[in-house]
């Protein structure tokens, strides 16, 4: 696999990042030095088609790619993952954190023509993120109200203190606005605007066609100026990998998001010309590959077996060897991609060492008895071909020293069932997808009490006191350094007990046409909106 | 008119055995692992125990299993299919928009399949073991042989990313949405490569069935009695063998009607064409119970449909049979 291509372009983000930051006043300066070109028609893979479309009741990337250019939230990341006011032009939060009041932009029209105005924030809040939204519902679990006290402040009040900068880093993902006047009658879920969004963004919903494609196109009253360049947006669904890498290669894909082409493909494209393929412009939208125990077998409720199932698999050798430069060794559940909460990687880490799995487990009483010491059962999740791959690597690294393992496949519905609800495994694999701060995606995995069935949390058995304290002091605590450093507590608490291990980060990959500009310009751009988008001659 | 009684008497038998199979696809789908929930949360990335228990009730999910069988089999004798859960839209208006580009490949596909399995078929027989046959019996193996998927990448590496001659994927050219002559023009266009896919395969078992056919019945006493009248070859060939060798091939279409249904899921998804194998798979993905259920029961209607017609043509092909009866 020849990633030379995909290096060179690390390097020009790493030089382009540095050229943002001495070119404050005007960071696109950087890149520009063609005039940007109206127009053009920019297609979009899009590989897995959602049941709904609209952002502010469903967190996922399947729905930002569509729903973000067409909605947009209150706050997004600018290039440097700050947070950056969209519909909300500032905020302040009183010194108890208790209170967030966001002054929000004037002069905002709908798709429809009615103005946008802070009764669309309360409503949205309220009755979308509170109520329906994945994460949002626990993020805002101590929202008791959102006060418009005129059309352009809406006051959210909690019941326990929100850090501020908890919301702004969770908000970019779970502070989508919808309008009010076209959802407040009937079952939200069941509008039939969610398949026909409208919002304030800068492109406007066109078209539908299940199975085959969805149009959008420029919004002539878009409020920033000379924004948007496109014409139109086309999503084309397009379900076979392989498939959708030809059409990349017919000219009649543009941009293949979120890792959406197989490995080998995308690093066959990464040395075309025509092709950028690279990872910037994803690192809101870090993983980490996991391997989550099941506490209820004797065996792995054993702290010695988990540390030597850890001692016994080479992890950089499996991401030399099978992943490339689309993954990096990782430290623990907070990826060093988040500045804000990484803890570095000076926290317990289990490197390959086959020798002391051996003895390990032979301490903690597990015999070899014609080779084997005992047989797990180990679940993939299906969402990747790096979970397949890594699930074989596992296997053929445990047996190595006594542990036979059974892989069990299942499809999406039926793993979650399996190991969340069901706990019918002993290992399970996936991905933890890290959301730009712990206490939105990450601290779940590790509290205790978590509802049986509820996919990607502690469903392992396990609790512990001390991290589940360290957890709930982090989540109200309103000064940065003191949460940072909660979190730092955090990771060693948990990389010490290990319940879940995250070995590997990986960033998604982005497989775009040379002939786009302003891409990849802001942590999560897949999802962003694409005002400054364009596509040259 | 005695084949027609025959032919519905075999109609009315099916009914009983459509509701068997609804029956025992709907408890098959019990025993995989997660619901419609599942799948919709591995969709979103997560999601809360409330949600997920607002979700099922919203999908009527929260009833036990009999009392979902009931509420179907209710619904689906008054003609309800139901509501599909990934769709949001009734089962019937999911499927009907679906219907049309899996017919349509399918109806092209088995018309090149048929049309040229017979050619070749023929004129293999007729030179059966020189040149002719060894090069189409090759060919024949070869087709077989090769997986669809692969057959169709290749074709879109070829004519799409190369020659750049023909589309390499969808139903339709979506930037330039034409109608009339054009549009139908355009979707020819975007089918030439799913039917050549999904053809060729159901070509090689055509043509083999064809030649072995043709070689039996040119062996059989009528066929000498008519040369020894004095008739010439092509005469015999096409008057006299080819109708009785056709008896196998329009039995085969009869089976394989259904068996291209579920095939297209494969070449569906290779040139990303929206049509009702692909909603198949998406739906037992999904857990989509009734959207699924519906696609069975569908699918299970055209297979009888196709049989009846191939029961008609039986009686045209041999009077005998209609005369037995």
């Amino acid at each position: 696999m020849d990633l030379s291509r995909l290096e060179i372009n690390r390097r020009t983000a790493l030089l382009t990042s540095a050229a943002i930051a001495a070119n404050v006043i005007n960071p696109m300066r950087a890149f520009a030095q063609e005039t940007p070109r109206k127009g053009g028609v920019f297609n979009v893979h899009y590989g897995a088609e959602q049941r709904q479309l609209n952002p502010s009741i469903q967190a996922s990337t399947g729905v930002y790619i569509i729903g973000g250019k067409i909605q947009e939230n209150l706050v997004d990341l600018d290039a440097s993952g700050q947070p950056v006011g969209v519909l909300a032009e500032s905020w302040e939060a009183t010194p108890d954190g208790k209170t967030v009041t966001f002054k929000l932009r004037k002069g905002i029209t709908w798709h429809d023509g009615k103005p946008f105005t802070s009764e669309d924030v309360a409503f949205t809040a309220m009755n979308m993120w509170k109520k329906i939204l994945n994460y949002g519902s626990t993020l805002q679990l101590f929202l008791t109200s959102v006060d418009t006290p005129d059309p352009q402040t809406a006051i959210f009040r909690y019941e326990r203190p929100m850090p501020l900068n908890l919301l702004l880093r969770a908000l970019p993902d779970l502070g989508y606005v919808s309008a009010k006047h076209l959802y407040e009658s009937g079952d939200i879920r069941q509008n039939p605007t969610n398949l026909a969004p409208v919002g304030t963004g800068p492109f406007k919903f066109v078209k539908y066609e299940r199975g085959q494609y969805i149009i959008a196109e420029r919004n002539p009253d878009y409020w920033r100026p000379n924004a948007p360049y496109l014409d139109r947006i086309v999503w084309k669904v397009i379900t076979d990998r392989a498939a959708a890498a030809a059409q990349m290669e017919a000219g009649e894909l543009h941009y293949s998001p979120f890792s959406g082409l197989t490995i080998s493909d995308m690093a066959r494209l990464g040395k075309d010309k025509r092709f950028i393929v690279q990872t910037k412009g994803n690192e809101g939208n870090a993983r980490t590959n996991t391997i989550e125990f099941n506490f209820r077998r004797k065996e792995l409720s054993d702290i010695r077996v988990r540390r030597a199932i850890a001692h016994a698999i080479n992890v950089p050798f499996f991401i030399e060897n099978f992943l490339g430069d689309f993954a990096k060794l990782g430290t623990g559940p907070i990826p060093s991609t988040s500045t804000d909460f990484y803890p570095g990687p000076n926290t317990p880490q289990y490197p390959y060492d086959k020798a002391k799995a051996i003895a390990l487990l032979d301490e903690a009483g597990f015999k070899a008895t014609g080779g084997n010491r005992f047989a797990l059962k180990l679940l993939p999740a299906p969402w990747g071909e790096d979970i397949s791959l890594w699930s074989t690597f596992i296997q053929q690294s445990l047996g190595e020293v006594g542990i036979q393992v059974d892989i069990v496949r299942n499809d999406g519905g039926g793993f979650l069932k399996q190991v969340y609800d069901d706990h019918a495994f002993d290992l399970a694999t996936g991905w933890h997808q890290y959301r730009n701060d712990p206490a939105v995606s990450t601290t779940v995995w590790y509290r205790s009490g978590q509802p049986k069935g509820a996919p990607w949390t502690n469903q392992w058995g396990w609790e512990d006191k001390t991290v589940d304290k360290t957890i709930d002091d982090a989540a109200t605590e309103v000064d940065p350094v003191k949460r940072k450093a909660l979190y730092a507590d955090f990771v060693k608490e948990v990389n010490t007990e290990l319940p879940v291990w995250m070995p590997i980060e990986q960033i998604f990959v982005t497989v775009i046409t040379a002939k786009a500009r302003n891409h990849s310009n802001t942590p999560r751009w897949g999802s962003a909106s694409w005002h400054d988008l364009w596509l040259s001659a | 008119m005695r084949i027609l009684s025959l032919a519905g008497r075999r109609l009315a038998a099916s009914i009983p055995t459509l509701f068997l199979i609804l029956i025992g696809v709907f408890l098959l789908l019990q025993l995989a692992p997660g619901d419609t929930v599942d799948a919709l949360m591995a969709q979103m990335g997560g999601g809360d125990a409330a949600t997920a228990q607002q979700l099922r009730k919203f999908y009527g999910l929260d009833l036990s299993v009999p009392a979902q069988l009931g509420n179907y089999l209710w619904h689906l004798v008054r003609l309800d299919l139901g509501f599909s859960s990934i769709y949001g839209k009734p089962v019937a208006t999911v499927i009907l928009e679906r219907l049309p580009p899996t017919i349509l490949l399918m109806t092209a596909s088995l018309s090149f399949a048929f049309f040229f399995g017979l050619l070749f078929g023929v004129i293999a027989a007729r030179g059966v073991n020189r040149w002719p046959d060894t090069l189409i019996s090759t060919l024949g193996l070869i087709f077989y042989a090769t997986p669809s998927f692969w057959f169709g990448l290749m074709a879109i590496v070829v004519f799409s990313v190369y020659l750049q001659w023909l589309p390499s994927g969808g139903f339709q050219d979506i930037g330039t949405v034409q109608t009339g002559v054009r549009g139908v023009l355009d979707i020819a266009a975007h089918l030439v490569l799913p039917t050549l896919t999904l053809g060729l395969i159901f070509l090689a078992i055509y043509l083999r069935i064809m030649r072995a056919s043709m070689l039996e019945v040119l062996n059989l006493d009528f066929v000498r009695t008519a040369r020894a009248k004095g008739l010439d070859e092509t005469h015999v060939i096409t008057r006299h063998v080819l109708r009785n060798a056709l008896l196998p091939m329009v039995t085969l279409i009869g089976l394989q009607a259904g068996t291209m249904l579920g095939g297209s899921v494969v070449v569906e998804s290779v040139f990303s064409l929206p049509g009702l194998g692909r909603l198949a798979y998406e739906s037992v993905v999904q857990r989509d119970l009734n959207t699924l259920l519906g696609i069975v029961f569908v699918s299970a209607l055209l297979v009888i449909v196709v049989n009846f017609v191939v029961d008609l043509l039986y009686a045209r092909l041999d009077p005998r049979i209609a005369a037995e009866g």
